[in-house]
């Protein structure tokens, strides 16, 4: 794992990549800053990392699309396939070398905080607990990047991919409301849901008998539950998007509540992407 | 040292690698022969763990590749068909990445790195990025980075090929040096390769192993089949008299040559050397020889024979066999 991680942190910083990935986010930080805190004389720093979360839609896939996505294409991974590591030390060292080259930014940017303080004062607290949520925000769309580019051929596929997935994450509250109320409606888009999953298990593993099963079982179910009790799925729908909004957690923050149960959330996603990744890395080896 | 057993390896509907056994003992080079899309590769990839196989299992020293990964890859260093190199990255940086990958203590390092370089001579180019460098020297970092850790197995996959001729020399003379320390494992289509460099043939075609042997007994097994070509001044119907007067051969095949001349070809019987009792039957009848010439059956004759032989069964047994060769190279792509 520490030698993946020193590759790819290595490869980061002697490419433009790190470089490219920090002037980004510092870039936006510093016309926000400016903007917010110097001339609109605000005294709050979280307002400035709310304004900016947008910049993740084209920070993550500039950071995840290359790992995975270029190992297959420089035919590299049959050298980590080889070597005598865990395919999940592999992922992990990855995932902490992005990690740590988010963490660049995400350090200078805790500077500026102490620099407003030069002019009044400043609510620390907010800042630092916002920075830290806009840290994990951040940490949590990579590992969603890290899939998406462990599933692509290419770093273009895997940078288009996930600069949509993240958009809709963005747009997800937003769209939620959009999305009718009635239990009906929550029903059929749930079974949707369903039947697309079952064509996604059909695509992975091939097997129709599987995926005709879970299709089968999935939608029996919601449809069991719909007859016991249909007021339940009211507004079901619409909630399950607005818990998906990675983005909505992060608002909470900057209005200055340190929200751990968001902190649990964000940690449980990244788990559950790094697993999703290892396991889609372990499945190449099975069938190509 | 390595014991493959049963091992299948299927992509969709198509068998690239179908009950292949075998086991490499220590201490000897090998070679497996076959043609492009006999399965090669896909042994490999096998055995050094980077594939999965459908069934059958790989045993490296007595650990499963797949129970024991970790330990069953450390006794082995494995060069794909494509060195996978980083680009961006100098042989220097690049080997010492491998040697944290395989967990060498790091007082080890530097004995070792020297040691790598010595033998593929990369002192040279350490410090250049492997991006910048040309095939041979790439192939040289690809083969340096297997070397590490001490593997007691090295494999592989098509070491010479796209190097020119002088390159293709410095890595045989290289496989051969490292021989006398490490078994050797190494694939190729080109025949004269194996002959040269390899104590053991495993000659496989369409996924299965049709021959095991070393070369020498390979070419022994087809120089009873031996046969004579010989040129005769004399008219078709002569010669034919001749020879069967003489009753040396079992079959001769008679075309008429240039300036009233015949080509004869032999097979001798029970595979004696009968090219002196020609040379008198022909001379007591007053037949001049014009061109003598044993044939040997070559390596490459056993090769062509053995995997035509399994093309030929194959199209039996399936009338779809021979149009299972495009799906071959499409695995491959993919």
């Amino acid at each position: 794992m520490i030698a993946v991680y020193q590759k790819e942190l290595g490869s980061y910083w002697r490419g433009m990549l790190g470089y490219l990935f920090s002037a980004f986010v510092l870039i936006f930080a510093g016309i926000y800053t400016m903007a917010y805190n110097l001339s609109g004389a605000y005294a709050n720093f979280a307002y400035v990392l709310d304004a900016i979360s947008f910049i993740y839609l084209i920070a993550v896939p500039i950071l995840s699309m290359r790992t995975f996505a270029e190992e297959r294409r420089q035919k590299t991974d049959q050298l980590l396939y080889a070597l005598p590591v865990s395919m999940s030390g592999v992922v992990l060292g990855k995932y902490l070398a992005m990690l740590t080259v988010l963490a660049a930014p995400t350090l200078i940017m805790a500077l500026y905080p102490l620099i407003l303080m030069q002019f009044g004062s400043v609510p620390l607290a907010t800042a630092y607990g916002a920075l830290a949520a806009f840290f994990l925000l951040g940490a949590c769309l990579l590992s969603v990047g890290l899939l998406i580019s462990s599933v692509t051929e290419n770093q273009v596929a895997s940078a288009v991919i996930t600069l949509v997935t993240v958009l809709l994450l963005y747009f997800m509250k937003g769209l939620s409301e959009f999305v009718s109320t009635e239990a009906s409606a929550s029903l059929m888009a749930l079974c949707l849901l369903v039947a697309l999953f079952a064509v996604a298990l059909y695509m992975l593993c091939k097997n129709p008998i599987v995926a005709l099963g879970a299709a089968v079982v999935g939608i029996g179910a919601l449809m069991a539950c719909y007859t016991v009790n249909s007021s339940a799925f009211e507004g079901l729908f619409a909630s399950i998007m607005a818990q998906l909004s990675v983005f909505d957690r992060f608002y909470g923050f900057v209005n200055g509540v340190f929200d751990l149960t968001a902190v649990v959330y964000y940690g449980s996603i990244i788990a559950v992407f790094l697993f999703l990744t290892v396991q889609a890395m372990e499945k190449r080896r099975w069938s190509e | 040292m390595i014991e493959v057993s049963h091992l299948t390896k299927r992509y969709g509907g198509h068998t690239a690698v179908s009950d292949l056994s075998f086991s490499i003992e220590k201490g000897r080079i090998y070679g497996f022969l076959g043609p492009n899309g006999a399965g090669k590769s896909t042994t490999m990839n096998i055995i050094t763990g980077c594939l999965g196989a459908s069934s059958g299992e790989v045993k490296i020293g007595g650990c499963d590749v797949l129970d024991e990964p970790v330990k069953a890859k450390r006794m082995i260093g494995y060069l794909p068909e494509i060195p996978p190199l980083y680009t961006d990255m100098t042989p220097n940086e690049y080997l010492r990445f491998v040697l944290r990958a395989k967990g060498v203590g790091r007082v080890e390092w530097e004995k070792q790195l020297r040691a790598v370089m010595d033998k593929t001579k990369l002192h040279e180019v350490k410090d250049r990025l492997i991006g910048n460098l040309s095939k041979g020297y790439r192939q040289r970092v690809g083969i340096a980075q297997a070397l590490l850790g001490a593997p007691q197995v090295i494999i592989l996959d098509e070491p010479t090929v796209g190097l020119d001729p002088a390159q293709i020399i410095e890595i045989r003379e290289l496989i051969r040096e490292m021989g006398k320390e490490h078994t050797i494992v190494l694939s190729s289509h080109i025949l004269s390769e194996v002959q040269a460099v390899c104590d053991h043939i495993m000659i496989i075609a369409k996924g299965r192993l049709v021959a095991s042997d070393t070369a020498e007994n390979l070419t022994g097994l087809m120089a009873g089949g031996a046969r004579i070509d010989l040129t005769v001044r004399a008219g078709e119907e002569q010669t034919r008299e001749a020879l069967s007067g003489m009753a040396l051969a079992e079959g001769a095949q008679l075309m008429p040559a240039q300036e009233g001349s015949t080509r004869v070809l032999l097979t001798p019987k029970d595979g004696e050397d009968i090219r002196e009792a020609l040379f008198y039957g022909f001379a007591e009848r007053r037949l001049p020889i014009l061109e003598m010439k044993r044939e040997r059956a070559t390596l490459e004759d056993v090769f062509l024979e053995l995997t035509q032989a399994e093309e030929l069964t194959q199209a039996e047994a399936s009338p779809e066999g021979a149009a299972q060769a495009p799906d071959e190279q499409e695995a491959k792509g993919a």
